[in-house]
């Protein structure tokens, strides 16, 4: 079983919702960015997305843009995250999740980022822009690798399509709440619970919901209906003042609310 | 007439050409372009969409352009050199062929509004002629740099009624301009057409736009038989995204005689690392939903491209170019900011044509190889725009001491700004 089925399964059983939280790699540089991971991982953090730079990240917002800039401009490569996520590996249980867009993973040969992920310790996979129609070439060394291929479905998949992808799908399904790009958002859409009630009918893999959750009322709402909540950009904005086990403090008070039922 | 049917034509249904294209994408993008790629299929097999289109291009465009014999640069450089006079277009570029095939789509599948990304403003132009055509919503992304390099089309997509917004990020010029468009498709992707200007993007769109360009060969190949009797021995066209020359050559594929030459910007030399040549120089990756040749380093990260054409300063090219070059079905090679420049003066004294910086790449490699061809070698130069919005960069650059040196009055008046 892996390591992100057998944390979920815990936190089912314990009546538990998922903090999934992001933080991109190197942001400002890689000292800066592994304290921050680091409180994190020992401050709430149930899973571990950690973010790969991209010089184009086509599907983030200002703050994501932002911190791989930072990232890249501190010089930050694939080689470095996966040491990074050897070190955190050694000393923390909870999955970690490389997070990024295809082609830095294409340049190193994907074969041989499956083969240097697992090594390092890391569990699963998301790619931002390989969807089912691109996985083909990826996930048979993501499987030999035991490595989890997260899938993300759009409020514009439908369940037709959901299903499709969902049936190459391991670990978890990341749903995208909002039709947009990464960041903070004052509200989130009307429609998030009755789509994660249809995802629900498709699969049995646990749902997290993620894109614009920054406050426990938000963390509330959103985990009633899903398995767990995705922090991103709110999470990097809390790294760069340090409020980092507050902001994880909060979310996980709004979990709680919903927690246990 | 029909060509060679020995290589591909086309992508497969998943939208690759060979090992390159796809649809490197978010999921939320997946489903508009499936159902892109559903609404194009049906209306390329429409005649009543064809027609329409074909009337347009014909009385709006002022389709066909003529294929014109340049017969003093042909004299200088001892080949006969035709100009595909793709500036003659309305809006002054090739850009408008594919803007209207996809804005009567646009029309077609419901949406109201469209949105594009722009380097040299060419496309943007072109996509916020077509809305105000249509009576549509139009907003146009473009790089800040971009921005002031080709000031007076921002003016003119502003006349046509489109929004021109400023895009500050990264190196603020084509491909972030691209990125941009994207993040604001995602937003709005139910309700807006994502009007792509090159062969570039995720399926469907190098494939679409090929095909709604390729009517600049489609009419080469008639012009020549009807006007010279004969296919030409060369065809020339710049190549950023490949846009105009997947156009002119598209139809040529895999007919032997006929040598079909790519020409991507070198900028200050390929040796400087300071370019635009992506095949020339780049290595196989993913970037804007697609993968094909890309400027990029070591670890994967898209390289800042040079030219001085902002039309061609993007560091990828489409997909259909990467496996032509892969065959050997066209060759690609550069030409400097310098030499391009040299060639814009060069048409323009000998034949009273100001070309865009962009074609001035294409001619510059012409004149730089017709004098080997010899006299009865015939050259076709796409000649995919006009120069009037490259009037300020070519002043700059020349420090307003324009070759030649006719041009007294607009050396005072750059002296004055200066």
């Amino acid at each position: 079983m892996s390591r992100l089925t057998e944390a979920f399964e815990r936190l089912r059983a314990e009546g538990r919702k998922a903090l999934v939280g992001y933080l991109t790699a190197g942001d400002p540089n890689l000292v800066v960015s592994e304290q921050a991971i680091r409180t994190a991982l020992e401050k709430g953090l149930d899973v571990l997305e950690i973010g790969v730079p991209f010089s184009d990240p086509t599907a983030d917002g200002p703050t994501i843009q932002a911190a791989a800039q930072r990232a890249l401009a501190a010089g930050t490569t694939l080689k470095d995250v996966l040491d990074m996520a050897n070190r955190l590996r050694r000393d923390y249980p909870q999955p970690i999740v490389l997070f990024g867009y295809a082609n830095p993973f294409f340049c190193r040969g994907i074969e041989q980022v499956c083969a240097d992920a697992a090594q390092a310790g890391v569990d699963g996979l998301l790619i931002v822009d390989v969807p089912l129609e691109e996985s083909h070439d990826w996930r048979p060394h993501l499987r030999a690798h035991g490595l989890d291929f997260i899938p993300l479905i759009a409020p514009t998949t439908s369940v037709e399509r959901a299903r499709l992808i969902l049936k190459e799908a391991t670990g978890f399904v990341y749903y995208i709440m909002v039709r947009g790009v990464t960041g903070i958002r004052t509200e989130l859409p009307p429609d998030v619970a009755e789509h994660l009630r249809q995802l629900r009918t498709c699969t049995s893999l646990p749902l997290v919901a993620g894109f614009g959750v920054s406050r426990a009322e938000q963390a509330r709402v959103v985990a009633r209906d899903a398995d767990g909540v995705v922090v991103g950009s709110a999470l990097v904005e809390a790294a760069r003042e340090g409020r980092v086990e507050a902001l994880l403090r909060e979310l996980r008070a709004g979990l709680k609310q919903v927690e246990g039922r | 007439m029909k060509s060679s049917e020995q290589l591909q034509k086309g992508p497969d249904e998943r939208g690759h050409f060979g090992p390159y294209g796809g649809r490197y994408v978010a999921e939320t993008l997946m489903p508009a372009l499936l159902e892109l790629e559903r609404a194009y299929r049906e209306v390329r097999a429409d005649d009543g969409f064809q027609r329409e289109l074909a009337r347009l291009l014909r009385d709006y465009v002022g389709r066909p352009s003529p294929l014109y014999k340049a017969e003093r640069l042909s004299e200088r450089y001892g080949a006969a050199i035709f100009l595909k006079r793709e500036d003659l277009n309305h809006t002054g570029a090739h850009k408008i062929n594919n803007t209207l095939g996809q804005a009567l789509l646009a029309r077609r599948m419901g949406k109201r509004r469209l949105m594009a990304e722009t380097g040299a403003g060419q496309h943007g132009v072109a996509t916020a002629t077509v809305a105000a055509l249509f009576g549509m919503g139009c907003a146009v992304y473009m790089g800040e740099e971009d921005m002031q390099r080709q000031a007076p089309n921002v003016k003119r997509m502003e006349l046509l009624g489109a929004e021109v917004v400023p895009v500050r990020s990264g190196t603020r010029t084509l491909k972030d301009a691209m990125s941009e468009a994207l993040r604001a498709w995602v937003a709005n992707v139910e309700d807006t057409f994502y009007v792509i200007g090159s062969v570039a993007g995720p399926h469907p769109y190098p494939w679409m736009v090929r095909e709604f360009q390729s009517v600049i060969g489609r009419e080469t190949w008639d012009q020549a038989m009807e006007h010279i009797g004969r296919l030409p021995d060369m065809i020339f066209a710049c190549v950023g995204g490949g846009s105009n020359a997947a156009g002119i050559f598209e139809p040529f594929i895999g007919r032997r005689e006929v040598r079909l030459v790519g020409v991507e910007a070198a900028g200050y030399g390929i040796a400087s690392g300071q370019h635009a040549a992506s095949i020339v120089a780049g290595r196989v990756g993913i970037l804007h939903g697609g993968k094909s040749y890309l400027l990029q380093d070591e670890n994967g990260q898209v390289r800042n491209a040079h030219s001085v054409s902002a039309g061609l300063d993007y560091p990828g090219v489409g997909p259909e170019h990467a496996l032509w070059a892969d065959q050997g079905a066209v060759e690609y090679c550069a030409v400097t900011d310098e030499e391009a420049l040299n060639a814009f003066h060069e048409l323009t004294r000998l034949e009273g044509i100001i070309p865009a910086l962009e074609s001035s790449h294409a001619v510059a490699e012409a004149i730089k190889r017709a004098p080997k061809l010899g006299k009865d070698a015939v050259i076709v130069v796409n000649l995919s725009g006009r120069g009037d919005k490259d009037l300020d960069t070519v002043l700059r650059i020349s420090g307003g001491n324009v070759s030649g040196g006719h041009c007294c009055a607009i050396e005072a008046k750059e002296g004055e700004k200066r």
